[in-house]
């Protein structure tokens, strides 16, 4: 008797058939406004480095409503892929002490730690 | 009249059969019964012609990995309970040909393991006399989650990088070539490298992170995929700074 087993196809939308695809698919997404942000910051460097007339500009093209609602948009998704990103971490960087592993809600928490710090010096050092 | 429960079971008879369809089987309802159970009896009782595997029926060996409502699991570990009052789907596991009914063909995933060279490889032979290859329970803490697969497949149904690339060597291998890589009586690294390192080993891995969800025996190959990307880019680094000193 001859074998003749059967491939079933992947769908197009095999990201809609279960809720942690869709989750999976979302947080690719929000890679794209992560990149589209710093490019953003890159063209901001480039402005700053022409002048203060070119840095002007760019902090007035970037103030009208389209220019806040993008960067409001940046920021919901950036928050979104970094609050998913430091789940994962526990994952991807485990550590181990004295043979036991470290608990992930400890490694996850310092990086909010880390992330607070940073953002605090970043503050100080632009004098707000 | 008697509890009973619906299964939908996928049926593909290829002598017969140019496409796999669902057939609908009536079964009696009991607490303590498993979907495993359930297809068992309609074996004996109402259908002998529906194939599929299993062996221990207590979660060890592996064999009963089926999709059940959209969910890869293994049938001997899935009671009827939790689906009560509605009706249990029961597939073959995705991204596997299908031989028969809920029989899969697993022969590319037995070459994707052997590939990774799933086996203590020692650093240096030493003769029998001299001893075992000793170890500490720190040693063995670092890898001994990792010892747990069963080569069930349930992460291979789960992740979607292989089922639109046939050639990813996938999680169950990957994580099984990183326990052998973190223990400490092994010196394989290198020799697995060629396929856990290359485009269809690691570097496949999008991080979708449904394997690690899906797995019955709490593995985690995503965790074990990742921490392998870091190690394989230090690897890297390492090889480029100073060539053919880290071989």
């Amino acid at each position: 008797m001859s074998r003749r087993p059967y491939m079933r196809k992947v769908e197009r939308s095999w990201w809609l058939q279960h809720p942690r695809y869709i989750l999976y698919m979302i947080r690719e997404l929000t890679s794209l406004f992560v990149g589209l942000y710093c490019a953003l910051l890159a063209v901001g460097l480039v402005r700053l480095s022409q002048g203060h007339a070119a840095w002007d500009g760019f902090v007035a093209a970037f103030s009208g409503p389209l220019g806040v609602v993008f960067q409001l948009l940046c920021l919901v998704f950036t928050t979104y892929h970094s609050v998913t990103w430091f789940a994962l971490t526990p994952k991807a960087m485990p550590l181990m002490v004295k043979g036991e592993p470290v608990p992930g809600g400890v490694i996850v928490g310092a990086h909010y730690v880390a992330w607070a710090a940073v953002s605090i010096a970043v503050l100080i050092g632009a004098g707000i | 009249m008697s509890e009973t429960i619906t299964l939908e079971v996928l049926r593909y008879l290829p002598e017969t059969d140019s496409e796999p369809h669902f057939q609908r089987y009536t079964v009696p309802y009991k607490d303590e019964w498993v979907v495993l159970d359930a297809l068992n009896h309609i074996k004996d009782h109402l259908d002998a012609t529906l194939s599929y595997r299993w062996s221990c029926h207590m979660a060890v060996c592996g064999s009963c990995g089926m999709t059940i409502n959209n969910e890869p699991k293994l049938s001997c570990h899935t009671f009827l309970r939790d689906y009560r009052g509605g009706v249990i789907r029961v597939e073959p596991l995705d991204h596997f040909p299908i031989e028969r009914d809920l029989v899969i063909v697993m022969d590319s995933f037995m070459d994707k393991l052997s590939s990774v060279k799933p086996y203590l490889i020692p650093k240096q032979d030493k003769p029998l006399s001299s001893g075992e290859y000793l170890q500490t329970p720190g040693e063995l803490n670092v890898f001994h989650q990792y010892t747990q697969c069963i080569n069930c497949m349930l992460c291979y149904a789960a992740c979607p990088q292989v089922g639109l690339n046939e050639d990813f060597v996938g999680p169950a291998a990957l994580a099984l070539a990183h326990r052998y890589n973190l223990d400490s009586r092994d010196g394989g690294k290198a020799a697995r490298a060629d396929v856990v390192a290359s485009n269809e080993g690691i570097w496949e891995c999008t991080f979708v992170g449904a394997c690690s969800q899906v797995c019955p025996k709490c593995v985690d190959p995503a965790a074990a995929i990742q921490q392998t990307k870091i190690s394989a880019s230090v690897d890297w680094l390492k090889d480029l700074l100073t060539p053919g000193a880290h071989t």
